[in-house]
């Protein structure tokens, strides 16, 4: 299981975050998972400019099903991406992952992340063996907003503790 | 952020989580001690803000019937000190305990309870339940084999005090949590009296924790409130 430590750095050094097997149904996860990822970016611009440089994640959704996705591009496959892209968040079955990890070496991203209830081990070990970071069977926005505030403000047991006051407000 | 909220990765001590689970300083004022947010509404910053909100796309605070700064605090340190996952708070222990019970159980089900419970909590199991059309059979707690005699088919919760009030007799919750599990049946445990610092049930095995807030949990007397985590 990833330590806070680590979910930290993830969360706070990938601003590029290509979302495999994105859905463009407003009432699914992914959706919410791409649309709150996208918000936390946009959404700090007026508040703090600095801010949107450190941690305004950039979503790519890849899906060969659409063309857009969110007013973003779709990709059909990763390797389609013309940018360069920091961290894979995987929205598929968990027998389905290892062509996922394979491309997700090739285009030289930092980090695979199997979203809540997605956990191929093979593929896990795999990305690690190649010295990139690994997170299984963990949600995104629930991880970013359990570390960065917001899911804090549900009654849910963060683990969070501080005498430090947050320079800004988690939304 | 993470410049600002800095954290080891470590489990804090029980004293620590009493005073500070579930609180961040505030960010607007630098507040140490928790602020009262004395609002039902809180303002959106566009249709596209509110529509998000409502959608749980984002996170964030609606309606004060849903969620507020203070009630969260207060959720969030019981979970803590419980050991669990979350808590939602009522306005008292009875008022918890219902919302609980109404969670799992509807019209034609049935409860499996200890005799030796705390009095609102018999009369609410024996009389106002049954008016919902749940029944409750009520099992001598001593001895937890009598809980799984009683276990009927339509059976959706067991429900006992981990210090009974008034007898003070203590349940075995471990043996009574393998009964629950066996059986598929979630185990709710009254932990008002013992509070979290001398039992955790859920890390016994219980599935959920229910508290009347307005007694160790407040600890001065003057406040009602209860939860369930």
């Amino acid at each position: 299981m990833a330590s806070i430590q680590e979910l930290r750095s993830i969360l706070t050094n990938c601003k590029t975050i290509a979302v495999v097997g994105i859905s463009e149904q407003w009432h699914r996860p992914s959706y919410f998972v791409g649309k709150y990822l996208l918000e936390h970016g946009y959404r700090m611009i007026p508040v703090n400019p600095k801010y949107l440089l450190e941690h305004g994640y950039r979503m790519i959704p890849v899906n060969p099903r659409y063309k857009e996705v969110l007013g973003q591009t779709c990709y059909p496959d990763l390797e389609s991406v013309p940018t360069p892209i920091d961290m894979v968040d995987v929205f598929r079955r968990s027998e389905e992952l290892m062509p996922i990890a394979r491309q997700t070496l090739v285009i030289g991203a930092k980090v695979l992340w199997q979203q809540l209830t997605v956990c191929n081990h093979e593929a896990h070990d795999y990305v690690r063996e190649h010295g990139l970071a690994s997170v299984m069977d963990r949600c995104v926005k629930i991880e970013h907003a359990r570390l960065f505030g917001g899911l804090n403000w549900m009654g849910v047991n963060t683990g969070m503790l501080s005498a430090k006051r947050p320079r800004q407000l988690p939304y | 952020m993470s410049k600002d909220v800095k954290q080891p990765d470590r489990a804090f001590g029980f004293e620590t989580l009493c005073l500070h689970a579930g609180q961040l300083p505030d960010p607007s004022t630098g507040a140490r001690a928790a602020p009262i947010y004395q609002t039902t509404s809180y303002v959106f910053d566009s249709a596209e803000h509110a529509a998000s909100l409502f959608n749980l796309q984002t996170f964030g605070h609606v309606y004060a019937r849903l969620s507020n700064p203070t009630v969260a605090l207060f959720e969030e340190r019981v979970a803590a000190l419980e050991a669990g996952r979350a808590a939602v708070s009522a306005a008292s222990g009875m008022a918890a305990e219902m919302l609980a019970m109404l969670t799992l159980c509807r019209q034609g089900d049935h409860i499996v309870a200890a005799r030796t419970l705390y009095g609102g909590t018999y009369a609410q199991f024996a009389v106002t339940f049954a008016r919902f059309g749940i029944s409750c059979t009520f099992v001598e707690p001593d001895q937890v084999e009598n809980f799984e005699q009683a276990i009927q088919s339509n059976t959706k919760a067991i429900f006992a005090e981990s210090i009974a009030n008034p007898r003070l007799n203590v349940i075995d919750l471990e043996k009574l949590a393998a009964i629950a599990r066996h059986h598929g049946i979630p185990l709710v445990i009254d932990n008002t009296l013992a509070s979290p610092y001398l039992c955790q049930p859920l890390k016994r095995g219980a599935d959920i924790v229910v508290h009347s807030a307005t007694k160790y949990l407040g600890g001065h007397g003057t406040t009602m409130g209860g939860d369930f985590c």
